[in-house]
């Protein structure tokens, strides 16, 4: 299959950008360093070009309704101009993927899903939608490219793009506006742990503003950022990865996402199985963890508890800020608390470890 | 970034620098830039035996984690300690201070390529 090139490609080639084939898409991993685009982000600004990512459009007078039906989360809580984190889920409970949801209006949404997982999700809110009347879903990720901008001083360069009023807008919400002359959705959301934007324009226009913001920024220090930097930040963070942290086995109750979870709106896909699990218990929770030994655990890494290998490495790496290999598994409850020694099977050596809350990293307010 | 002409390499971007029967090994420019930022360097044991094209320890980067293969048959003699505090030096220095261990060989390495040869080696696989 070819590999798809977002409208920003050639500002990443022409940056220097290490490209590399990421969820179909041919996308950079770093420019400068994984660790350097990190700090960035932690103590300045970065960019990131997160265009890969789908976004879906859910329209008509039943729209609530067909949301309230797939995913997990509250829809008729949003009102226009928020946005929130949810489960597009399975009968199972388990996630299809995770998702944004923003309201437009009251019969338009916004979805803004995971790039492996777009075609999958436009076919599973096809194949559920039929039957619900006024209800359209339409795959509009071609009509969009997104820019991520991230990190402390993220407004201030923000800032000298728009009219709007970022600094209020609240955690979680948007505006539609002009941002850097191209019509914009600008929302106060992100994946790396600090306060930020994520603006999404036209294709077209996205080259020519990438350009700008690197441009403007260059006083803040603004960093482009690859794909590298944006999985060390949201890690740290503890922001689940879907494929990695989250899939089609696990629940969100499981994933300590029960903030998502609102069996109280009514009916939705997942929603029995998900009660069960909230009465009967679930077998196993992520947790996070510091490797105490020598060497670094990775994704599917064994983890050992009490004698036994009890579970799974779902992230893991040298943690930039926190300067520390950290990671994140699941486990039967019973070796969930903090402070709990494991013991993690990198490459066939087992290395301690013990059990530490969650998230590694809370920016400071 | 030059490779050094003393120098001889491997495919798989190791490098060697041979003083009497004592084989210097550490990964090449080229190998670190594709690995990235280094944060630990898991090295073999001294007294190890090694034979051309062993697995021999990793690199990891933040990143993931690479093999390092012996470029050349030996029994390791030394390790670079400096790594375990300071495993950025394989970025900083790769073809100096971020050497990885040393070897004591039998032969030389026959297989290995020459400065230039490497450089057209790394031109061939010049898609990346």
């Amino acid at each position: 299959m070819d590999l798809k090139r977002t409208p920003l490609f050639s500002c990443h080639v022409e940056a220097g950008g290490r490209i590399v084939p990421f969820a179909g898409w041919e996308m950079p991993v770093q420019y400068r360093g994984v660790i350097e685009e990190h700090r960035a982000v932690r103590t300045g600004v970065g960019l990131f070009d997160v265009s890969h990512m789908g976004e879906i459009e859910v329209t008509g007078g039943r729209a609530l309704e067909f949301l309230q039906h797939v995913t997990c989360n509250d829809v008729a809580k949003l009102v226009a101009g928020r946005a929130h984190y949810s489960g597009l889920m399975t009968p199972r409970g388990t996630f299809v993927d995770d998702l944004l949801v923003h309201k437009m209006s009251d019969d338009r949404y916004f979805l803004v899903v995971n790039a492996a997982n777009t075609e999958k999700d436009y076919a599973y809110l096809c194949a559920q939608v039929n039957g619900f009347g006024d209800a359209d879903v339409r795959d509009a990720s071609a009509d969009w490219a997104q820019i991520a901008v991230q990190g402390p001083r993220a407004l201030e360069l923000g800032q000298r793009f728009t009219s709007a009023r970022l600094a209020e807008i609240k955690y979680y919400r948007f505006v539609e506006d002009d941002f850097g002359g191209a019509r914009a959705i600008i929302a106060r959301t992100g994946y790396t742990g600090e306060d930020g934007l994520e603006v999404y324009v036209a294709p077209d226009a996205a080259a020519g503003l990438w350009r700008e913001l690197l441009r403007v920024g260059a006083d803040l220090g603004v960093a482009p950022c690859g794909l590298g930097a944006r999985d060390t930040l949201r890690f740290e963070a503890c922001m689940a990865l879907y494929g990695n942290d989250i899939d089609d086995t696990t629940t969100p109750l499981e994933a300590g996402l029960e903030w998502i979870v609102k069996t109280d709106k009514g009916p939705f896909l997942g929603r029995d199985a998900l009660l069960r699990q909230q009465e009967q218990g679930i077998p196993r929770t992520l947790i996070g963890f510091e490797v105490t030994g020598r060497g670094i655990a990775r994704h599917g890494y064994p983890i050992w508890a009490g004698g036994r290998h009890a579970g799974v490495v779902t992230s893991g790496t040298h943690a930039p800020t926190l300067n520390k290999p950290l990671g994140l598994g699941y486990v039967p409850l019973e070796f969930a608390a903090e402070g709990t020694p494991l013991e993690i099977e990198i490459r066939g050596q087992r290395v301690g470890a013990v059990v530490v809350p969650t998230p590694f990293y809370r920016r400071p307010r | 970034m030059a490779y050094p002409k003393e120098f001889r390499y491997s495919r798989t971007h190791e490098w060697v620098k041979m003083d009497g029967d004592v084989a210097t090994i550490g990964i090449t420019q080229f190998a670190q830039e594709q690995l990235g930022d280094v944060v630990f360097v898991e090295a073999p044991a001294v007294g190890k035996k090694l034979g051309a094209g062993d697995s021999s320890g990793n690199i990891e980067s933040v990143k993931a984690v690479s093999e390092i293969f012996a470029p050349i048959a030996g029994e390791v003699v030394e390790v670079n300690a400096e790594l375990q505090a300071h495993p950025e030096l394989i970025n900083q220095d790769p073809h100096g201070r971020g050497w990885l261990m040393r070897l004591k060989v039998a032969g030389a390495g026959e297989e290995l390529l020459d400065a230039a040869a490497y450089e057209a080696f790394l031109a061939e696989e010049g898609a990346h």
